[in-house]
């Protein structure tokens, strides 16, 4: 499998990040190489092998149903760079 | 041409936890703006989340209910889009192993019973909220409700009807709060509807293009915007347009609904395992636990009503509308002296159900407990009250409040059953009423029932209308 430029400014807008031509141009070489990669990880002989959702083989611990987290809006909110009546204020935004 | 509706529905049933999906902030509705936003919830860099025990315990109890395949390695994913009241960038939810797939609900459609099958339900964190109101050109975002629990049931597109979608959707409400995993409040979001609407020709094997309608927040809306995205898709058709796949909102004003995004611009959300959560194990004696708690489910209560207790059908149904529901008319059933569920039923049906609805209150609110209203039943059980007297005995005990017996004696309302003296009363009626007596002589039917309303108005209805009849056709014959 071999990225497109399209594929590549694709990728980066839905990660919403900017990038130059020379950018994409550059980026497609790495990611071409990591597709290589992935390429000759597919063509292992797999079957019989469970799919694995995470690289450590335990668990998910899990916690009691409590409320534990104390209001820190006031500290929370120091750092944000727009507040008003408790809300975060962002560029408007309407779907 | 003849046209069939296909209808499947994305319900959000938000969970009844103290605490959110993957942190310790409380998910109680109705507080200040963030104030219930911790850095988990608003997206802290180096935050992590972890897992809430009682979130995963509900999807069990409504994995067992609908009779499904709990999946006992179950895995969260990352659903990648980007939008502020969504502040980590991606939403944290089930995609590949969700915890419960398959199972089935069935619904009553009329008198039509039918199973519509239920394909996943996968647990996900809610987002927060945006407010479009005027901050100066900008939008306000109130992170509260964001990293709350939620449980989407997705169902197969069996529904062939606005009205089948319905009673789906009701049929679902009223499991998930049977159970206790969700408190049902519409208003307050807790059950959310999205409906996937296509259309076919009758008699077609494959599916049209479906819409999908968001975020349909009451039952009577959920039927108004299938009904008219149903028209307009049968219009756009015979005109000869071809159905885009599209995301749709419901105007709850204009009763239409309208284009939000068509598949062109579709999000590309880009799931992956989150690697901040390992997978999910449920161990077997959890379930165990867990299937030992739950309640007798609606319909095995419906099977009992009808069965152990004679009750119809329709009975059995009403009954088990709510949890609350059942739970009183049992209550009163097991509190009568005399075992008589029907009576109990057609007074917990009847009289009860028309005074709550009245007063807008739901049955868990009853001014009358169902022990009180058992005692009342067994006064109509021991011949002191008539059904007309026992109804004006629970109007005082509503308004009023009160034991029945007390009402009883303080109003006067036992029933007359002394035959001296309801004879005594009858006498006097034929002496004042000889026309009708003479009347009833000649073979006139109505002329006798006349003779026991005049009695029954006598005695102010405190008699036994059946042993007024018995002794009033003695005297007349004698």
């Amino acid at each position: 499998m071999s990225l497109s430029p399209d594929d590549v400014k694709r990728i980066a807008h839905l990660a919403r990040i900017r990038v130059t031509d020379a950018e994409a141009e550059h980026t497609r070489g790495q990611l071409n190489g990591i597709f290589d990669l992935i390429a000759a990880m597919q063509a292992v002989d797999t079957a019989g092998v469970a799919p694995m959702a995470h690289a450590r083989d335990v668990f998910q611990r899990l916690r009691a149903d409590v409320v534990t987290e104390p209001d820190r809006r006031d500290a929370y909110q120091a750092a944000a760079p727009q507040t008003e009546a408790g809300l975060y204020l962002v560029p408007k935004v309407i779907e | 041409m003849q046209w069939e509706t296909v209808i499947g529905l994305e319900v959000h049933t938000q969970l009844t936890t103290q605490s959110k999906i993957f942190s310790g902030a409380s998910t109680a509705f109705g507080a200040e703006p963030n104030r219930q936003a911790c850095g988990v919830d608003i997206a802290l860099p180096g935050v992590l989340p972890v897992l809430n025990k009682g979130a995963v315990e509900r999807a069990i109890r409504f994995g067992l209910a609908i009779g499904a395949r709990l999946n006992r390695v179950n895995v969260f994913a990352r659903k990648n889009y980007f939008y502020p009241d969504l502040p980590k960038g991606y939403q944290i939810s089930q995609f590949e192993l969700p915890i419960v797939e398959g199972g089935t609900l069935t619904i009553q459609v009329g008198d039509q019973e039918k199973t519509v099958r239920i394909t996943r339900a996968h647990l996900e964190e809610d987002a927060g909220k945006s407010l479009h109101e005027d901050f100066h050109g900008m939008t306000g975002i109130d992170l509260n409700r964001a990293g709350t629990p939620l449980l989407e049931i997705v169902s197969e597109p069996d529904m062939r009807s606005a009205k089948e979608a319905v009673a789906y959707a009701k049929a679902l409400h009223t499991l998930v709060t049977w159970i206790g995993t969700c408190d049902g409040n519409m208003q307050e979001g807790s059950f959310r509807v999205d409906a996937n609407v296509s259309v076919r020709p009758k008699g077609q094997q494959e599916f049209g293009t479906r819409r999908e309608i968001k975020n349909l927040n009451s039952f009577r809306f959920l039927e108004q915007a299938i009904d008219y995205e149903v028209r307009w898709q049968i219009a756009q058709i015979e005109d000869g347009h071809k159905i885009q796949q599209a995301t749709v909102l419901f105007d709850a004003d204009t009763g239409e609904t309208r284009m939000m995004r068509t598949k062109e611009d579709a999000h590309d959300y880009r799931y992956f395992p989150d690697p901040d959560l390992l997978p999910v194990k449920l161990e077997e004696d959890w379930i165990e636990q867990v299937k030992a708690a739950m309640p007798e489910l609606p319909q095995a209560k419906q099977a009992r009503y009808t069965g152990e207790f004679g009750l119809s059908a329709y009975d059995a149904a009403t009954l088990t509308a709510s949890r609350a529901m059942a739970d009183y008319f049992e209550a009163v059933a097991a509190a009568l002296a005399k075992a008589d569920a029907k009576l109990a039923a057609n007074w917990v049906m009847g009289e009860l159900s028309a005074a709550l609805n009245k007063a807008e209150l739901d049955i868990a609110m009853s001014p009358i407990p169902a022990e009180r209203l058992a005692r009342l039943l067994g006064r109509i059980q021991d011949g002191t009250l008539s059904g007309k007297l026992a109804r004006q005995v629970f109007d005082i005990m509503w308004t009023e409040g009160g034991e029945p017996d007390v009402i009883i004696e303080a109003k006067g309302l036992r029933q007359m059953s002394d035959n001296g003296e309801i004879e005594r009363i009858i006498d006097e009626v034929l002496a004042a009423n000889p026309k009708s007596v003479e009347e009833f002589r000649a073979g006139k039917e109505k002329a006798f029932n006349a003779l026991v309303g005049q009695v029954m108005k006598a005695t102010k209805g405190k008699a036994n209308p059946a042993q007024v009849n018995e002794l009033l056709r003695a005297r007349l014959a004698g």
